[in-house]
């Protein structure tokens, strides 16, 4: 195993009692607790650490946090593997075992770094000029793109981890749990507010954990954050969030936070979720998300070891690893020099401190100067060398302006470059809330502008270098937040702080070279998608102004970074190529989640089974017990067939058609949608919302009614049963029920509020068990003695109350099969009584359990329609041949105006008619095209398609209904059902295919 | 996801409201006499502007009723709730102030 050579001896903040064993391709290397991935390999001296995507060029590991556009992991294996993690967020854990990613066969040696000796055929917007023609081959193109480009792979497999979330409400929330953050969470908590921190790193702290020359209140600065966190930990109302990352903000103060609970662990636990998303809705946000250092852009920029210079300084003091023990800082402020001297304190040789300032004057020159370490005032880097890693890199003075060279070029030998280049804000949550940035020119930054939201930034978001300012302007607006909230706020004092700062800065957005740009090396500006600043030029030159097209042109700022450490630059350098000010340029979008994450945490525990609810009847143990098939309807888990042993779906269907057709069947019909409609309006209202007349329904009796849409176009139907006066019970169709519901409920509101009618839905409270077949009068008679059930007493489309098997029962003789019928209803508690106890008493009568297959057999038989199968929104009842049931003579109801439209009167509409095929055998497949003419392939002129199509056992033959344009008026005609290698021919017929007469309704 | 105030229960998550686009769109009392054009403008057309909008929104999981809102199409800011039979505040400008229109 490879000892952990760049390992300091003592320091960080990692544990060198609990040393770890991970796997990096396969390589077995050590680490301690505390570390990240990134942070060991680099103990282990480990800097080549991915192929860039586009080049297949060496990459290392640029940053320390969520940043990194370079080191891109795959982590674990199998249905567990996750891929495009940043080596500089992964806990490290015993038996870690990471991949690298974008390089084949392996890392060290890559087929695609050929593409960067070709580089030249590969410039911005390659893939759409290069694969415009022809075509037809882009699928062959696009199968190579995939295999040579592409990041990480998925899992093939379901996830098995478990995942969850979590609703919360606050005061306040704190993004971000640097010295601003800390200092906001104190000043809010110490008032009793209820307060979240959220920070995305295992322990509070943020830059603090990675400087070793602050002190607040004259100790460490990360022994403040230990007392600061300690007080919050004693706070009831504060909750504390690590490895938690804010990473969308959304509107009115909606906030999601990823929170990854067991990760770092690398097992699993039974008790907590792998990860858990926060879904908050908090009164007041205060942002304190730090900022990311910029890279520098010079040519060869992206050589293994040059890396942003805050990194190379954090992993020095925070884990205890010297990224090099050679390095060279080249630096436009004094933040640099802070690098310069954390590493000299740490037993490395400074190679130099190239400062892009023409005259720097900070005290930190004075201190390089007294430490030996050369500075080299107004140079440029020129160029760097080295394969795999950095091994030199070339210095020239500049011209004053910075736009060229001055004086001859000079050879540095270093074995890391850090690249301070001044901060970004981290605006991304302030920008996502659709809060407005301004340009700082000082500062050459983006920064907080207008809010939109009930929200402050503060501290390195807001654009201070200053842990002083984070923490003063952390309390105030900690205070203000909850004081704004009517909260008595007792004020923190702010603890003296001494630091360094970044003193005067130089922002040069692209270091002048020996060679133009785009000429022998490249000038790196977006690491993750190879978008080099000649790139960005050319798409300039090719035109781009706008920069959200430059973005998608050559992809700068894209991929799983989102360009946090490229996009200003990019922004600048195409500015420059234009000739504007970084503000004409404008930004791209800003868009959550902040960080990649994982879709597991937004499905929570909607997922299996608990993706959607399922509802089942009160039969349905029967249903389960006695071998039913089910089907879903809607939401509803329907009984679908009963097979016998060794039957087929159509011999078990052919078998409950015929039992209906002459003994008795049983069918489960709780599902219908069900209405208790109440009030003195409540048969006026009915009128208004069906097409036909109910003001005359008597008590007891049941009719049939369509409810249309405003334009005149069937929306549901149903039976409806006037139970008092004053009282109906409606039905609609299983899967409209909602929807009819909702309808009703509107009208009600918002167009006739004046009207005394009261809704309620009692889908749920009625289980309906309905009997059907010549023997059904027979069994019921058995079980129901309170009623008398002669044609004559308890005529069609009547209801009565009674008991039926001891329980009490309305009793509807209704039939959607052309038998005789009644459709038991009961307390929905009773319904499996109720079932149980028909299947007993007709058992000598040979009752048939039948399920939705033959329910839907027999309606078809006899031309009733399904609502939403035989009509699709844009039919009418004169379309289906129902004119009968829109009245003429009421003045107005729903659907009344739109029917009235002259060109739903036209004869070539698309009208319902029955098909019968040739052959008696065959039946169609639903959906199948109706054509007039065949021709020897498409197009052929579409007359319509099939809705309905089955074998009818009680006509002896397949039978089909079907949308056909003129249907009504082609009876009789022969049309055509192309079908893949055949043709049917079919003929027009009638929608009533069994029992026209009606004959077999009252037994 | 915004959070808008049902009249009735208080400010809840978006998730529990329906949308019932623009408000304050009345059926027309004899749709019969209505022109094929009148009909159609009622049914179909519909204002989108950029800025207030007034709007129904109906709380389907939670009291079920209908009511109004005025809310900012552009920002979100939801400017004035109201029930049915109310009307948006004359100042916001988004439409009828009284019953006529």
């Amino acid at each position: 195993m490879a000892s952990q050579s760049n390992r300091l001896a003592a320091g960080g903040r990692v544990d060198r009692r609990r040393p770890l064993v991970f796997r990096f391709d396969g390589r077995r290397l050590q680490g301690y607790a505390g570390d990240t991935l990134a942070s060991a390999l680099l103990a282990n001296d480990v800097h080549l650490v991915g192929r860039s995507f586009k080049y297949h060029r060496p990459r290392g590991i640029l940053g320390l946090g969520s940043e990194e556009p370079n080191a891109l992991i795959q982590l674990g294996r199998g249905n567990r593997t996750e891929p495009n993690l940043r080596a500089t967020q992964i806990e490290l854990f015993d038996g870690l075992d990471a991949h690298s990613q974008n390089r084949w066969p392996c890392l060290r040696f890559d087929v695609g770094a050929v593409n960067s000796a070709f580089h030249r055929l590969f410039p911005a917007g390659f893939y759409y000029k290069t694969f415009m023609w022809p075509a037809s081959l882009w699928s062959t193109y696009e199968e190579v793109i995939r295999h040579a480009a592409g990041l990480g792979r998925a899992p093939e497999g379901p996830d098995p981890d478990r995942y969850e979330r979590m609703h919360a409400h606050c005061d306040v929330l704190i993004a971000g749990g640097g010295p601003a953050g800390l200092a906001a969470a104190l000043a809010a908590g110490r008032s009793g507010a209820r307060v979240i921190l959220a920070d995305e790193q295992a322990e509070f702290g943020g830059s603090l954990l990675g400087d070793d020359d602050v002190t607040i209140g004259g100790t460490p600065a990360v022994d403040w954050v230990a007392e600061v966190v300690a007080e919050l930990e004693s706070m009831p109302e504060v909750t504390l969030l690590r490895r938690s990352t804010v990473n969308g903000y959304y509107d009115h103060n909606y906030l999601t936070i990823a929170e990854r609970v067991t990760d770092h662990l690398g097992v699993g636990l039974p008790t907590v979720p792998r990860q858990r998303l926060w879904k908050v809705r908090a009164a007041r946000v205060v942002l304190a998300t730090g900022a990311i250092e910029r890279p520098l852009v010079f040519r060869d920029n992206d050589r293994p070891g040059v890396m942003l210079s805050t990194a190379v300084r954090g992993y020095a003091i925070r884990y205890g690893v010297l990224a090099g023990r050679h390095p060279l800082i080249v630096t436009g402020n004094d933040d640099g020099y802070r690098t310069a001297f954390a590493l000299a304190d740490r037993q490395a040789r400074v190679a130099a401190i190239v400062d892009l300032r023409a005259d720097p004057t900070g005290s930190v020159v004075a201190e390089a100067r007294h430490r030996g370490i050369e500075v080299l005032a107004g140079h440029s880097v020129t160029a760097t060398h080295g394969g795999r890693r950095i091994e030199a890199a070339e210095i020239a003075p500049m011209t004053a302006d910075g736009s060229g060279l001055a004086g001859s070029t000079r050879t540095l030998e270093c074995d890391v470059i850090a690249m301070a280049g001044g901060f970004n804000p981290t605006v991304h949550l302030f920008s996502q809330s659709r809060g407005k940035l301004r340009w700082d020119s000082e500062r050459s930054a983006f920064l907080p502008g207008t809010s939109h939201e009930a929200e402050v930034s503060v501290g390195g978001c807001a654009g201070t270098d200053s842990v002083a300012q984070a923490i003063k302007d952390g309390i105030r607006a900690g205070l203000e937040q909850v004081r704004a909230l009517g909260h008595t706020a007792r004020q923190p004092a702010a603890p003296a702080v001494e630091e360094h700062g970044q003193g005067e800065t130089r922002t040069l957005w692209l270091l002048p070279s020996t060679q133009p740009v785009g000429r022998k090396g490249k000038h790196f500006v977006d690491f993750q998608n190879d978008v080099t600043a000649a790139d960005l030029m050319l798409a300039t030159r090719e035109g781009y102004r706008s920069i959200e097209h430059v973005k998608r042109y050559t992809t700068t700022g894209m991929g799983t970074d989102q360009g946090k450490t490229s996009n200003v630059n990019a922004l600048a350098i195409v500015g420059q190529s234009l000739g504007v000010d970084v503000p004409a340029v404008g930004t791209t979008t800003f868009r959550a989640p902040y960080t990649p994450t994982t879709i597991g945490a937004y499905g929570g525990r909607d997922v299996g089974h608990l993706f959607a609810p399922t509802r089942t009847t009160a039969m349905d143990p029967w249903h389960r017990a006695n071998g039913a098939k089910f089907e879903h309807v809607g939401d509803w888990m329907r009984a679908w067939y009963y097979p016998k042993a060794g039957e087929t779906f159509r011999q078990a269907v052919d078998r409950e058609v015929t039992v209906a057709r002459n003994g008795v069947a049983l069918l489960d019909a709780s599902t219908l949608g069900k209405i208790d409609i109440r009030g003195t309006d409540a048969a006026e209202f009915l009128n208004r919302v069906y097409t036909n007349a109910w003001a005359k329904l008597g008590v007891g009796r049941c009719r049939y009614g369509f409810m249309l849409k405003e334009d005149g176009m069937v929306m549901d139907d149903g039976v409806t049963t006037r139970l008092a006066d004053d009282h109906f019970h409606m039905t609609t169709t299983t899967g409209g029920a909602g929807r009819v519901m909702n309808w009703l409920e509107e009208y009600l509101q918002t167009e006739w509020p004046e009207m005394d009618v009261r809704l309620t839905s009692v889908t749920e409270q009625w289980a309906v068990a309905s009997i059907c077949g010549p023997k059904c009068r027979e069994l019921l008679g058995r079980l129901c003695p309170d009623i008398d059930l002669g044609n004559d007493a308890f005529p069609f489309m009547a209801m009565r109350d009674g008991t039926v098997a001891g329980i009490p029962a309305r009793v509807f003789r209704i039939s959607f099969t052309g038998e005789l019928s009644f459709e038991i209803n009961v307390p929905t508690r009773y319904g499996l009584a109720l079932w149980e106890a028909l299947m007993t008493a007709g058992a000598d009568l040979g009752i048939t359990p039948y399920g939705t297959e033959a329910m839907h057999v027999l309606r078809a038989e006899k031309g009733f329609i399904i609502v939403g199968q035989d009509t699709d929104g844009s039919v009418t009842p004169l379309d289906l041949g129902m004119d009968w049931i829109v009245s003429k003579t009421k003045p107005d109801f729903i659907g009344k105006r739109g029917l009235a439209r002259p060109d739903l009167h036209k004869p070539d509409r698309k009208q319902l008619v029955g098909l019968l095929t040739e052959d008696p055998i065959f039946v169609l497949p639903e959906g199948g095209h109706v054509v007039e003419a065949v021709k020897p392939k498409p197009p052929m002129a579409m007359l319509g398609h099939v809705t309905s199509s089955y074998f009818s056992p009680s006509a002896g033959r397949s039978i089909a209904m079907a949308l056909v344009k003129g249907g009504h008026a082609r009876k009789g005609q022969t049309l055509y059902v192309p079908l893949e290698g055949r043709t049917i021919p079919v003929t027009v017929a009638d929608t009533v295919f069994f029992d026209p007469e009606g004959s077999r309704r009252d037994g | 996801m915004m959070l808008i105030p049902c009249p009735w229960c208080g400010p809840r998550d978006d998730s529990e409201f329906a949308y019932g686009n623009q408000a304050h769109i009345a059926r027309p009392n004899d749709p019969l006499a209505t022109s094929d054009q009148q009909w159609a403008e009622y049914l179909y057309f519909r204002d989108n502007p950029k800025g207030p909008f007034a709007e129904r929104w109906m709380h389907a999981a939670g009291c079920r009723r209908w009511f109004h809102v005025v809310r900012d199409t552009y920002s979100h800011v939801i400017l004035q709730v109201y029930k049915v039979g109310e009307w948006p505040d004359p100042a916001l400008g988004v439409g009828p102030a009284s019953k006529e229109s």
